[in-house]
């Protein structure tokens, strides 16, 4: 066990390099650069802020100092259109995101499983039907859709309710329910998916066989390896909803870190661009490295062979 | 008394292709303490039969369309689904063919076990896994105590159905219903799992009704005999009777269509030569011995095997010597393996042109690595494989197809070894094309249907898909797949293995008349001793990659020299009370 975690570890690590390297040269390779405005700024002060953030030296000498700071310092560097360290700007906005990402979960999971589970057990009759149908819906109608008419519903119908903005406990009601909604419809398939082809195993009839009841044999035969597809699904997805959504937050005004992603790569804000990259890497590794972690707690044939991979 | 009295049950299946009468007007009766068999082939509705019983049927498409089913004096089809439910896994309990898809993998052993006691009884869980430790080592599970938290995936297969049998018995039920418990399990382990059901029999007092294909489990085991044909029983009696006296033509032809190691025949009788079958002006089957079976079985008796020509001086095709195959598992990412499993460890053999050795041993001794690792389907680790004295093992890709050409492989699973987008002509033009076989499309065609004569299949089944075709037509389409780039060498992996004994009988016939007429070279590998036996003129027993006994194939079974031969021989069931 111990053997496979240091593995997926060093493993981890890798993977964020790999990105690291990604990014960086993408970077560099975008056209334009972080410090044109409209400002007339003389080539002097320009090489002079360039030499501030260490954009002048060659590159690979860049390409080795980031990583190097992170590692000295401990720092993501600063970000040349905010002026500020990155790493503030990311614990300033990743909260709201992780808040708003947890409810957008709570409520894919609360609604998506027992979803899937019902359809499966009511396997092709009305009920399966028109849950599949508005999962499909769910799943194809995008964000920047449901967002707005849910602002213009609740402005008209719902009246203690803010359509937009941040502070409030329920302000996150909307954005969470906008954000989850793709998630839950997908969960709910992915469940209803796995129930089903456990159901037709073999040991589920020897459960049968055996005088177990129905209700025992979806929860005790059936759940836990019916779960598996959607666990495996949750992990990534997780951390796609924890850090954030441009559209999302946008059109709710939610100050998370769902703009930054696109400020940044917008003013050519190589700092931020990669800081914000390494972190949703990092979220991302965590969280399959857990989702894995959880599959072999579902599932003991897993333990032992080392996750899924 | 009787405890179970089936009686003209019907279960029919409807579906859109039509109304298939799975189970067509069967009575048959229990007593206590009674092992009855129900024998048929694939299709004869010997499973359905039992799982009607305890209402295990998806309904739909399954329907029950009439009959009574009478346990202990209760009427069983009409039973609520609440009833039924306290029925199952207390009184009446259910074993199943797969041990390793019939346990739940999700769930620890013990936990498994004590679940029938927990549901139907009111006792405590301490108890409950008492009993279940108990009956776990009454079917001979050493260590139950420590064994009972493991979960599935850590028992072999043989333990896994010692581990449903307990499960089954742990309620003392009394009546067993066992669905083919044996049929997917090795030899040696299917003689420990009949004898532990024998003796539990006695000790338990229970009734059995066992389900299977295999006439000599059926002997080794069962007081009395039910056998079904197409939903029909066609005959039920005294197991003795049976054997000794059958009646029915199918009975007859099933009997004699098995190899067994007292086979002195060349070529297998059939079922056909016995049976005659019509269909009938409402759509039944009328069923008739054929008038002329005698003559033809006389006639087949005649051919006994006859001795190789020219066995003074054969020329050899293929010599291995010292082949190894090793697999490596565990360690992952930067891991190093941790395990290496050494599946082919070191074999010789010889095979003389024109001969066939048979190769046999249980799963997991390495028989079908060896076999792919001669065909360099399976890259091996040392050793030499001399084909027509030329080294292959070093052989690079272009060099090998040469090869390819002259050695062919039948596989064990005719349903997943034909690609199913693939029309016959399509499967059977390919390999031409790859050798260069055939210089324009109707060349290739007549030498298609040419091909498909001479394993027995018409030209108009051209272009048809694999699935429109039987389990034993599948299988001539792959030897004639095989045959397609005449080959000179052909490696048989298991492929009579997933058949009904009368399909076997007649790939196997095949099989020797195509050897004959072609004069091919056959590595033969099965399980079965019985059917290597009626194959092979040499053969060799493996186990854990070695080679345990080689040498002739009559001498080997006369007079067998290593333990690990004995112990197979006797395992294998006695199915000839006649002898």
């Amino acid at each position: 066990m111990l053997r496979f975690l240091i593995g997926r570890v060093l493993q981890g690590f890798l993977v964020l390099f790999a990105l690291y390297t990604i990014t960086f040269f993408l970077a560099k390779a975008m056209p334009g650069e972080p410090f044109t405005s409209e400002k007339n700024i003389s080539a002097e002060t320009k090489a002079n802020i360039r030499k501030l953030y260490g954009l002048d030296k060659p590159i690979w000498e860049q390409y080795i100092a980031y990583p190097k700071n992170i590692i000295t310092e401990g720092s993501f560097g600063i970000s040349t259109s905010k002026g500020r360290p990155v790493i503030d700007i990311i614990a300033q906005s990743f909260p709201n995101s992780l808040m708003l990402g947890l409810c957008a979960l709570g409520f894919a999971i609360g609604i998506g499983v027992p979803i899937g589970i019902l359809s499966a057990v009511r396997k092709n009759s009305w009920i399966d039907w028109s849950c599949m149908a508005v999962a499909m819906i769910g799943i194809c109608i995008p964000s920047f859709t449901i967002g707005p008419l849910l602002q213009i519903y609740v402005a008209a119908h719902i009246p203690g309710l803010k359509v937009a903005g941040w502070g409030n406990w329920e302000d996150i009601l909307l954005p969470a329910f906008t954000l989850g909604l793709v998630s839950a419809a997908y969960l709910a398939r992915l469940t209803r998916g796995g129930i089903l082809e456990v159901l037709s195993q073999d040991f589920v009839r020897t459960a049968h066989a055996k005088g177990v009841s129905p209700t025992q044999v979806i929860l005790k035969h059936t759940l836990r390896g019916g779960l598996l597809p959607a666990v495996a699904y949750l992990g990534p997805a997780f951390a796609a909803l924890i850090s954030g959504s441009f559209i999302v937050e946008t059109i709710f005004q939610v100050p998370g870190m769902g703009q930054h992603f696109v400020n940044a790569a917008t003013t050519r804000d190589e700092f931020l661009l990669l800081g914000l990259s390494l972190f949703f890497g990092l979220l991302i590794v965590v969280m399959n490295l857990l989702a894995d972690l959880l599959t072999g707690l579902l599932d003991p044939r897993m333990r032992h062979s080392g996750g899924t991979d | 008394m009787s405890l179970l009295k089936i009686k003209n049950l019907k279960t029919y299946f409807h579906t859109r292709a039509g109304t298939n009468r799975a189970v067509d007007d069967v009575s048959f009766s229990i007593n206590k303490g009674e092992i009855v068999g129900v024998v048929g082939e694939s299709g004869s509705g010997k499973s359905v039969t039992c799982h009607t019983l305890l209402g295990l049927l998806p309904q739909p498409p399954a329907r029950v369309e009439g009959g009574t089913v009478t346990f202990d004096g209760g009427e069983l089809l009409t039973l609520s689904h609440s009833r039924l439910r306290e029925l199952r896994g207390k009184r009446i309990s259910m074993i199943f063919q797969d041990p390793m898809s019939c346990l739940n993998p999700y769930l620890k052993i013990i936990d498994q076990v004590t679940e029938p006691i927990l549901i139907h009884e009111h006792v405590s869980r301490q108890t409950a896994e008492g009993r279940a430790i108990e009956m776990m080592k009454k079917v001979g599970i050493r260590d139950a105590e420590l064994r009972a938290h493991s979960y599935p995936h850590e028992f072999s297969g043989g333990m896994r159905q010692r581990v449903m049998i307990a499960m089954a018995l742990v309620t003392k039920p009394d009546l067993l219903l066992a669905d083919e418990p044996t049929t997917a399990l090795d030899v040696t382990v299917q003689a420990r799992i009949l004898k532990i059901l024998h003796d539990l029999k006695d000790d338990l007092g229970i009734s059995v009704l066992f389900v299977t294909h295999d006439l000599g489990v059926v002997a080794d085991i069962a007081d009395r005999v039910v056998v079904m044909y197409r939903g029909k029983i066609v005959e039920q009696g005294n197991t003795r009777d049976i054997f000794e006296r059958p009646s029915h033509p199918y009975v007859k032809g099933l009997l004699a269509c098995r190899p067994t190691l007292e086979t002195q025949y060349q070529t297998l009788p059939t079922v056909d030569d016995f049976l005659q079958s019509e269909v009938g002006a409402d759509g039944s089957f009328i069923l008739s011995e054929r008038t002329d079976a005698k003559k033809r079985l006389a006639g087949l008796q005649k051919q006994l095997k006859c001795e190789i020509s020219d066995k003074d001086n054969p020329t050899t095709l293929l010599q291995v010597k010292a082949l190894k195959v090793h697999f490596h598992s565990g360690g992952g990412f930067l891991g190093k393996p941790r395990k290496t499993i050494k599946a082919v460890d070191g074999v010789d053999l010889t095979i003389p042109k024109g001969q066939t050795l048979g190769l046999v041993g249980e799963s997991g001794c390495g028989k079908t690595t060896l076999g792919r690792a001669i065909l360099r389907l399976q890259e091996s680790k040392s050793g030499s494989v001399l084909y027509d004295e030329n080294e292959l093992t070093t052989l690079n890709r272009s060099e090998m197809l040469g090869f390819r050409k002259r050695m062919q492989i039948i596989f064990q699973d005719p349903y997943a070894s034909l690609n199913p987008r693939q029309t016959i002509e399509q499967t059977l033009t390919e390999p031409m094309l790859v050798h260069k076989i055939g210089s324009n499309h109707s060349e290739r065609r007549d030498r298609i249907v040419s091909l498909l004569d001479e394993v027995g299949l018409g030209s108009n089944f051209l272009l048809r898909y694999p699935h429109e075709f039987s389990g034993g037509q599948r299988q001539r389409i792959s030897v004639a797949r095989a045959l397609a780039v005449e080959p000179e060498f052909i490696v048989c992996d298991e492929c009579v293995s997933a058949m009904d004994v009368s399909v076997q009988a007649q790939v196997l016939n095949l099989l020797r008349e195509l050897q004959q007429k072609r004069n091919l070279t056959y590595l033969f590998i099965s399980h079965d001793l019985s059917v290597v036996k009626f194959m092979s003129d040499d053969m060799i027993v493996m186990k854990n990659g070695q080679v345990m006994e080689s040498g002739n194939a009559e001498e080997i079974y006369k007079n067998p020299q290593s333990e690990y031969t004995r112990e197979l021989l006797d395992a294998i069931p006695k199915s000839t009370l006649s002898g």
